[in-house]
Parts: structure tokens; C-alpha cells; sequence
């Protein structure tokens, strides 16, 4: 996707990701006391991010609507619980790939089934294979059932003898994150440019068309599933380290539409949107939490909302802001082309 | 009421902005004078009780009657805890372990609470309890009866106030022979509880002498039951021992009732098959067996002040949840009142703790070396829809918890 | 497994089956023919449980219950669709996915405001309230049997609609081509509307005849939903002849499934989707 954004986009991810980087200078005089809970939500904010940017290459750039990416997450998270030792750090160099390896199988056999369906039928058969896993972990002896697993110490991060980094310290494994989403986000901006970018916005505007044109799109589609579900499962192994803790729950289908709502919040096909539809979702559902007891009708009400009034998300509205759209009309094409398929109407598949 | 009950829902939030303001604005501008004064009054501040309990979704219903046992214990020592107010944080747990880390953290972390009670859920307490190992913050659990919590996990902050799903099923291994039966079918969801359930009664079971014929692990949370039942029919065995919660023990004993099987198969259970539902069970609950800590129909003393005092204040009669959260509540004023107050102290408080001995509505409680209470086990019959105690079927039962003295 | 035990598991699958198809029969109705994918269909479930216990304590009567909460739920079907579906007919299938999902959030918690999160349950009936005696020792209650009566006959009214009256053309040929049928005079928005309020009052209706045989709490609905979407994927999205097979299918999976192979019982209906998908993608009579 070659869009070209306006150059607010680039100014306020920046300021975004100084202010949120420099975050240990500024965060003591703002939240006192709780700035090391801050700092955990933020951490926790960023690994989402990454989460959510993996599952726009699917929804937003290729336009497959997927609803059992949690599958993944949770391979990410499962894989690290049940290859780490009990009682000391496994490396993360060989951890990283192993997670990587396990997602790209797990996601090249079932991309490889569920690529066949197209439309509504993809949608169900992610679901029904989300939960195939849902229920194969929970139910499992090996992997702790329904209870979950603890992983007791983050992997290491070691050169020789030397630590290179000591992710065990809140501070540090917060830049890791970071550190991951930026690289995440520099790979997706690269991966969307590149020749096999073009072909996937081919393929989303009109697959007959590349079809005819010779593109093998299964096997684009197919990598590009792939690709989504390793990048998932990076940020699921990093939700597992932070906490200690995975639990079947984490690949339910709750899971998977949550990170749909943040994508859409945040404005999918888009890369950077998806950062700030997971920031968003998980601040107003911190601030929802504290407003009443019954805050899913909150949720549920801005979720609805939000589809019906922004469906372009925060993204959106930066790329266009409701005020500047009558004085750049082309802003506002490219914008619109950019965050709604344009073969949106997938009427009678059956 | 003789005090009115010291209840703010302090919201994090508001703490935020408290925090916000005090350290940036007011300290730069009215100078530090304010803040060392706010400081010296921290020995009164309140006791705060970070409550992690589940207030929306399905089991919103055992969250309510934890936080109302809880509040009315506190009542009854006029508000106070150790000559303290007392501060409760609610945090919405929603059944959702993979929150449930975060939430505990914010509890501990985030609004600094003295104690964490929490929560219903067994997979809400594997999250909640990595963070206890981690923060060691002083954690109560009032309910979520999974094994590793006092045996595998075994820390000293972090004690029960409940049961372990071994305690309450074991003793009726042992009631099942003695009524004659021999060979037992038992069923149960495939998850977690439902095995630590059923372990408890093989084990007393079959060391008195009797044989499981056949274990059915239903899908987790399926409640189509019908075919199972055909399969039971078709073993025809002495008794079918099950342990089904909320809703799924409603559905399994109305379906058994409906199948006949009742009057030729006896059912046994777990006490929390029924606990809760006698009124959604209605005909179909007649006769059925269950051991449990806790009958609300108990004869104590202790236990006829409890239901009429919660009746009271709630319009309802209590439960085995309820009783829980009043338990827990004792506890804190007892190992409160003992170190009068002083919650900085952490290793006088757990020792305080471990040393509370209760004349609770179930009867005596003590806390084992694992930080699991001994309490007796009933065996309950429900005649006339209401929980009637046949015997005690064990009397101050203590949990094993081998892979834990501390 | 002797002949009797295989007929009585027959049986079971049989009658979980066709009450699996009607509690799907909505969400493929209103899949098939207005393109709506409806996550909050298990929520409708739901209300039709709860409203059915609800009227039948003030009422009295569960039959009673039935005719005043039938016309609620059309009610509720109208109003949601109105409100929040009406914008959505264009869009990609992603929206009417979250906004469903907002849904259900929204519902499940209205549904705790107003019965809270106790469970409850329905007394079977008159003059259903009676058993037969299947073997030696299990009864059949009659009322599942007057439940699969329903469940046919229902069945068979829907195939009848769409396959032999006027409106049945007009939704085939909405299904085929909205603007079409616009451009042939028909008010499709109209049409849409009626559609989904019959779809959500079956489902609604589903949740109430179940109520006496199932126990009413909250959440209730969300585990069904699933498996409904297996049952439609299965028998191929729109298609109500699918979604009969489909159910009798998974129905039929799933009671012999626990019973041969209990240690895949939980994931046998998924097996058998993904076994479908592989073989054809569209579902089995798509």
C-alpha cells in the first residue's frame, strides 16, 4: 500500500512514541505512588499494539475478517509456558524461534484450510478453529487445563556469559516491548511497500482480477496468513512474560473479537492505526471499570458507536479530520480508499 | 445498623488525579508542608480491602454474597478492623483469568491495598496467585476451591478461607460405602475442578472398599446430558456420584430427576451440585446427597445469629458463598485485633493469621500449616426444598496439602 | 453397545439435533438471506429463556407465556435491526461482527439488570409433564418429544414458505439480487426488517419451548452460539436444508461422539467442520 499519509500522521505517532518511551522521566511526578502499575498497563498496552498491527495485515490489508486470531496469541503464550524450564530462564535465543516455528506451522496448516473459504465462511471457520484449540488446551493434561500454566522466569537474554538484558527488570522488558512493536511496525511499513505488499492490495481491491492476471493469490494469501500469526504469537509469548501466566482463555473467542475491536477502533489498514485502537480500548476500559459495575454496556455501546459513526477508527480521523476533509478532498479519497475494502458487499456466498 | 459502614469505592482513577495534583501542583506550589502533614496522619488511615470478586457476568451472583458476608462480619465490629476503618476497593474480576494478573496488580500496585480477597474463579486464582508469589501482597481467597492454591503453590501470604474441591468430596467417598454402595458412576465436567472433585471421592472410595465402574468427563461447559444418562442407565450401578456448578448442576440434577433415574440410582454429590439452587432445582432436587462445609439450616448457635442477621440486612437467607466472605471477615478482625492494627508488619500479620481460630456458622475453624482451614464436612439431604443436615460426614477434616509446610 | 442402548442414543441425537436446527434455523435465515452475520444470536436465546420464565410466574402459564413473549422478541428483532443493522447492509461483514459483538455485551447486561445472575429454572408443562419408560430403568419425558414435534413441524412450515409462496420468491430473489427485486417495486428495507425479526423471534422462540429442558442463567446463550455456527458452516450458510442436516449431523456427533470417543468429545464437532471445509469449502449443500 503506497498511500501517502499526511505529515501529521508521522509528527504525532512520533510525539506518541517519545512521550510513551520516556515515560520512566515523567510518570514518578504524574501517577506517583502508582507509576510502577502504570508502567505494567503501558507495557501491557504496547504488547496489544503489536497483537492488533498483526491482525491488520490480515483484516486491513489483504481483507481477510479474521475472528479466531487469539489462536495464535495463545500458541505464542503456550509454547513459551511448556518449553520453559520450571526452575530457571530458558534463553530467549533459542525460546524466540521455537515460538516463531510453532506459530508458522500451526498457521501454515490451518491457513492452508481456511484460505479455501472466502467472506462469511472465513470468518466462522477461524472462529470454529479458534475454539477447536480453545477447547483442546483446556481440556488437556499436559498444558494445565482450564487452570492455565505459570512461567516462572522470563527467558535470558545472555552473550556468553555476560547479560545482555535483564527482562526480569519491569523497566527493561518495557523497552523490550517497545522496542519489538517499533520493529514490528518498521517490518509491516516495509512488508506493505514491498512487491509482495502490492500483490496482497491486489488481491483486497479484486482477486479475479489477479487471478487473471497469473498471481497464485492462495499462496499470497497463505503467507500472508502466516506471517499475521507469527506476529501474533511474538506479542502472546510477551503477554505470557509479563504476567507469568497463560490460560486457555487468552485463545477463546472473546480474545479474538476484543483485538478486532481494537483494530477497527484504531483504523485498520492503516499499521499505525491498530497501535492506537489498542491503546484506546484498553484506556476507555480502565476508565469504563471504574464508572460502574455494569460497564459492558459501556463497552458494548462505544463498540456499536464507534462501527456506526467512525468506522475508519482514530486513523481516520487523523488522516482526515472532520474539519479539514471540504479543503483536501484528495486526502479524503485516499483515505477512504485506504481504510474501507472496497468490495465491501459479500452478499450470497451460500 | 449502629455505625454506618465506612465504604468508600475508591476508584483508581480519582487516585490518579489525587496523585497527580498532590505531587506536581500542590507540592511546587503551596510547598511540602501539606504533604508531611497528609503523612502524618497515615497510621489512621483506613485498613483497605482490595475486593477482586466477580460483580458482572455469570457468576456475579457469588461475588455479591462474598462482598455481603464480608461487609456484614465488618459491620458487626462496628465498621472497624484492628481500630481502623475500613476502605474497600472493588475490582470487577468478570471470571476472566487472562485479567486476572493485571487486576491483581493494579490492586497491589495501583491503589496499595493491605489485603487482596479474591476470587470465585479457579482460573481467575492461577492468575491472581502468580501475582502473589511475585508481590507477596496477603491474599484471601474466599471461594475458588483449586488444589494447587494451598498445596503446590504454597505460600505463606496467601490463605483460604473456603475449601479445596478435595475437602468437600472425599468425606462422601467414605458416606457412599457406608450407605451400601459398591459400584459408582461418577460424571463430571472435563476441566480442573470437576477433577480435583472427583479425585477426593475416588480416593476415600475406593480405600473404603469400593469400585469406580466407569469415569465420564463431560465437555466443559456442555450441559447435554442426555446422552450420559442413557449410558448410566445402561450400567445401571448403585449410585452415581457428580459434581456440576451453577447452572450445569441445575440442568444435570433436573435432567437425572426426568430421566427416572433418581429412585433406582441414588445421586451423590458435591455440595456445591445444589448450593445456591434449591429453588431453580424445585422437584427435582428431592433426596439428593451432597457433603459440604456448610448447611444454612445448621442448629448452632453461631450459625441461627448468622442467617437472621444477614436476612436482615440483605432480605435473603445466606449461603455457603456468604459464609465465606463473613468468615473472612472474622479472620481479619481477630488477626487485626491482635496485632492491634499494625498492617506494616507483615510477617506478625500472616502469623496472626494462621493463628485464627473461628466459632463460625459452619462450626470451629482452624487454619492448617498450608493456610487451609479444618472445618467439619456435613452431609446434606435436600427434603422439602430445603438443605437439611443428615450427619456430619466428617468432623474437622484437614487437607492434606503434602507439597506444603510452611 | 446392544441394540436397545444404540436406539435410546438414537434417539437423543436425534432430538438434540432438531433442536439444535431450530435454534440455527434463525441465524442461517437471516445469513442466507440479508448477509447479516448476527453474533448476538446466542443472546436472543437468552431473552427468549428469560422472558418465558419471566411471564410464566406472573402469568401462570407457560403456554400463555409462549403467545405474549412471541411478540416481544418480534418486537425486539424490529428495533434492533431499525436502529443499528439498517446502516450496516452495504458494509464489510467485519462491522456487523463487532457491532453484533457490542451487542451482546449490551444484552447480557441488560439481562443481569434486570433478573440478576441467579439460575433458574421452568417446570415442564401440562399436559406434557409425564414420562415413558424407555428401558428398565429410563423414562423419556414426553415434553422432548412434543419438542421435536415442534421442531419438525417448524421445519417443514419454513421450507413450505420459502419454497411455495409469494413472499418465498421475493426472499429467494432478494437473497439473489436486492436491487432487482427494488427495481421490480418490492420494498426490500421492508422485507429486510420482517426477515430479521422472524429470524431473532425463532431463536427467541427456540430459548422459550427449550426452557422446561434447559436451566435459564446468564451467559446461557453463548455457548450455544458456537455451535450453531458449526451446524451452519457445516450445512452450508442460507441453505435451511443445510442447516437441518447440519444439526441432525452435529447432533448426532456429538451424543455417539461422547459416548464412543470421550476423550474427543469436546472437539468432534470441530473435527467434522474442518473435514467439511476440506472437502467443500461452501459447506455441504451450499
Amino acid at each position: 500500500m503506497l498511500h501517502r499519509y499526511p505529515r501529521r500522521v508521522a509528527i504525532i505517532m512520533l510525539a506518541l512514541t517519545l512521550c510513551v518511551a520516556v515515560f520512566p522521566l515523567w510518570g514518578p511526578a504524574v501517577f506517583g505512588d502508582q507509576v510502577d502499575f502504570i508502567q505494567e498497563k503501558l507495557t501491557l498496552m504496547v504488547i496489544l499494539a503489536l497483537f492488533t498491527m498483526s491482525l491488520d495485515l490480515l483484516v486491513g490489508i489483504v481483507g481477510l475478517v479474521s475472528l479466531g486470531h487469539a489462536l495464535f496469541f495463545g500458541v505464542g503464550a503456550y509454547t513459551l509456558a511448556l518449553a520453559s524450564p520450571e526452575y530457571s530462564a530458558a534463553s530467549l535465543w533459542w525460546m524466540l524461534p521455537l515460538v516463531i516455528a510453532v506459530a508458522a506451522i500451526t498457521a501454515f496448516v490451518v491457513g492452508l484450510l481456511v484460505i479455501r473459504t472466502k467472506g462469511i465462511f472465513f470468518i466462522m471457520s477461524t472462529l470454529a478453529f479458534g475454539q477447536m484449540f480453545f477447547y483442546l488446551i483446556s481440556t488437556s493434561q499436559f498444558a494445565g487445563g482450564t487452570d492455565g500454566l505459570f512461567i516462572m522466569f522470563r527467558p535470558s537474554v545472555t552473550f556468553g556469559e555476560t547479560t545482555l538484558l535483564d527482562l526480569s527488570n519491569s523497566q527493561t522488558f518495557f523497552y523490550f516491548c517497545l522496542g519489538l512493536l517499533i520493529v514490528g511496525y518498521l517490518f509491516m511499513r516495509w512488508l506493505t511497500r514491498s512487491y509482495f505488499g502490492q500483490v496482497l492490495d491486489g488481491i483486497h481491491d479484486n482477486e479475479h482480477r489477479m487471478q487473471a492476471l497469473g498471481y497464485a493469490t492462495s499462496g499470497y494469501k497463505l503467507v500472508a496468513f502466516v506471517i499475521a500469526g507469527v506476529l501474533a504469537a511474538i506479542a502472546g509469548m510477551l503477554a505470557a512474560m509479563q504476567y507469568g501466566f497463560a490460560n486457555p482463555v487468552q485463545l477463546g473467542w472473546h480474545t479474538s473479537g476484543e483485538v478486532l475491536m481494537m483494530l477497527i477502533l484504531g483504523g485498520m489498514g492503516t499499521i499505525f492505526g491498530p497501535i492506537l485502537g489498542a491503546f484506546a480500548y484498553e484506556i476507555l476500559l480502565y476508565v469504563y471499570e471504574h464508572l460502574t459495575v455494569h460497564w459492558p454496556i459501556l463497552m458494548g455501546l462505544t463498540i456499536i458507536a464507534s462501527v456506526l459513526v467512525l468506522p475508519r477508527g482514530i486513523a481516520g480521523l487523523i488522516i482526515a479530520p472532520p474539519w479539514n476533509r471540504k479543503k483536501t478532498p484528495v486526502a479524503k479519497e485516499q483515505a477512504a480508499e485506504s481504510v474501507i475494502p472496497p468490495n465491501s458487499i459479500q452478499r450470497n456466498e451460500g | 445498623m449502629l455505625t454506618p459502614l465506612h465504604n468508600h469505592n475508591t476508584s483508581s482513577l480519582v487516585n490518579i488525579m489525587k496523585h497527580a495534583l498532590k505531587n506536581t501542583v500542590l507540592a511546587s506550589l503551596i510547598g511540602t508542608s501539606l504533604v508531611a502533614s497528609a503523612m502524618a496522619t497515615a497510621s489512621e488511615h483506613p485498613v483497605k480491602l482490595g475486593l477482586m470478586l466477580p460483580y458482572s457476568g455469570t457468576y456475579s451472583a457469588l461475588g455479591e454474597a462474598i462482598t455481603n458476608g464480608l461487609k456484614l462480619a465488618i459491620k458487626e465490629q462496628d465498621g472497624q478492623l484492628g481500630g481502623r476503618d475500613v476502605e474497600y476497593v472493588r475490582l470487577d474480576s468478570e471470571a476472566d483469568p487472562s485479567q486476572a494478573p493485571q487486576n491483581m496488580s493494579r490492586l497491589v500496585k495501583g491503589d496499595d491495598v493491605d489485603f487482596v480477597i479474591g476470587p470465585v474463579h479457579s482460573g481467575v486464582a492461577m492468575g491472581m496467585l502468580r501475582m502473589a508469589k511475585k508481590t507477596g501482597a496477603i491474599t484471601i481467597i474466599p471461594n475458588a476451591g483449586l488444589e494447587a492454591a494451598t498445596n503446590q503453590l504454597c505460600m505463606p501470604n496467601v490463605f483460604r478461607t473456603s475449601h479445596s474441591m478435595w475437602q468437600d468430596s472425599y468425606p462422601m467417598g467414605k458416606v457412599a460405602y457406608e450407605r451400601g454402595h459398591r459400584k459408582v458412576v461418577t460424571i463430571t465436567w472435563d476441566y480442573a475442578a470437576g477433577k480435583e472433585d472427583v479425585a477426593g471421592f475416588k480416593e476415600a472410595f475406593t480405600k473404603a472398599g469400593g469400585e469406580i465402574v466407569e469415569q465420564i468427563w463431560v465437555p466443559f461447559p456442555s450441559t447435554e446430558f442426555q446422552s450420559y444418562l442413557s449410558q448410566i442407565a445402561s450400567i445401571d450401578p448403585d449410585a452415581v456420584y457428580t459434581f456440576f456448578a451453577g447452572g450445569g448442576g441445575v440442568s444435570f440434577v433436573r435432567d437425572y430427576a426426568a430421566a427416572g433415574l433418581k429412585e433406582s440410582i441414588p445421586l451423590l454429590g458435591s455440595g456445591f451440585l445444589t448450593e445456591g439452587n434449591l429453588q431453580a432445582l424445585g422437584e427435582a432436587g428431592e433426596g439428593v446427597m451432597t457433603t459440604l462445609h456448610y448447611a444454612d439450616t445448621l442448629q448452632s448457635e453461631a450459625n441461627r445469629n448468622f442467617v437472621s442477621a444477614y436476612q436482615e440486612a440483605y432480605g435473603e437467607t445466606p449461603d455457603a458463598y456468604a459464609v465465606h466472605g463473613y468468615d473472612t471477615g472474622k479472620m481479619l478482625a481477630q488477626a487485626l485485633y491482635s496485632v492491634k492494627g499494625d498492617t506494616e508488619n507483615k510477617e506478625a500479620l500472616i502469623e496472626a493469621l494462621s493463628n485464627v481460630h473461628l466459632d463460625s456458622p459452619r462450626g470451629p475453624i482452624s487454619f492448617s500449616d498450608s493456610h487451609h482451614p479444618i472445618q467439619n464436612i456435613y452431609l446434606r439431604e435436600i427434603q422439602d426444598g430445603k438443605q437439611e443436615v443428615v450427619d456430619v460426614a466428617y468432623e474437622q477434616l484437614e487437607v492434606p496439602d503434602d507439597a506444603c509446610k510452611m | 453397545m446392544d441394540l436397545a442402548f444404540f436406539g435410546v442414543q438414537l434417539l437423543n441425537g436425534l432430538q438434540y439435533g432438531l433442536l439444535l436446527f431450530l435454534i440455527a434455523s434463525g441465524l442461517t435465515l437471516i445469513f442466507g438471506i440479508m448477509g447479516i452475520i448476527n453474533l448476538a444470536h446466542g443472546a436472543m436465546y437468552m431473552i427468549g429463556a428469560y422472558l418465558v420464565y419471566d411471564l410464566n410466574l406472573r402469568l401462570g402459564n407457560f403456554w400463555l407465556a409462549i403467545v405474549v413473549a412471541v411478540p416481544i422478541a418480534v418486537a425486539l428483532g424490529l428495533i434492533i435491526e431499525r436502529l443499528f443493522l439498517d446502516t450496516l447492509y452495504k458494509r464489510d461483514h467485519l462491522y456487523q461482527v463487532l457491532l453484533t459483538f457490542g451487542l451482546i455485551l449490551v444484552i447480557n447486561e441488560v439481562q443481569r439488570i434486570i433478573w440478576g445472575g441467579d439460575v433458574h429454572s421452568v417446570a415442564v408443562p401440562s399436559p406434557f409433564d409425564t414420562s415413558l419408560q424407555l428401558t428398565s430403568n429410563l423414562q423419556y419425558s414426553v415434553y422432548r418429544l412434543f419438542l421435536m414435534g415442534v421442531c419438525l413441524a417448524l421445519a417443514a412450515v419454513i421450507y413450505w414458505v420459502i419454497r411455495h409462496t409469494r413472499l418465498g420468491i421475493i426472499i429467494r430473489a432478494g437473497a439473489v439480487d436486492r436491487d432487482m427485486v427494488e427495481g421490480l417495486g418490492i420494498n426490500v428495507r421492508t422485507l429486510f426488517t420482517l426477515i430479521f425479526s422472524a429470524g431473532v423471534a425463532l431463536t427467541a422462540f427456540a430459548g422459550m419451548i427449550a426452557a422446561p429442558l434447559s436451566t435459564i442463567a446468564p451467559g446461557m446463550g453463548d455457548s450455544i452460539l458456537i455451535t450453531c455456527f458449526v451446524v451452519v458452516v457445516i450445512g452450508g450458510i442460507g441453505s435451511i436444508k443445510g442447516a437441518f442436516w447440519g444439526a441432525i449431523l452435529i447432533g448426532m456427533a456429538e451424543t455417539f461422539g461422547s459416548v464412543l470417543i470421550p476423550s474427543l468429545a469436546s472437539m468432534v464437532i470441530y473435527l467434522i467442520m474442518a473435514a467439511v471445509l476440506l472437502v467443500k469449502p461452501r459447506g455441504l449443500f451450499a
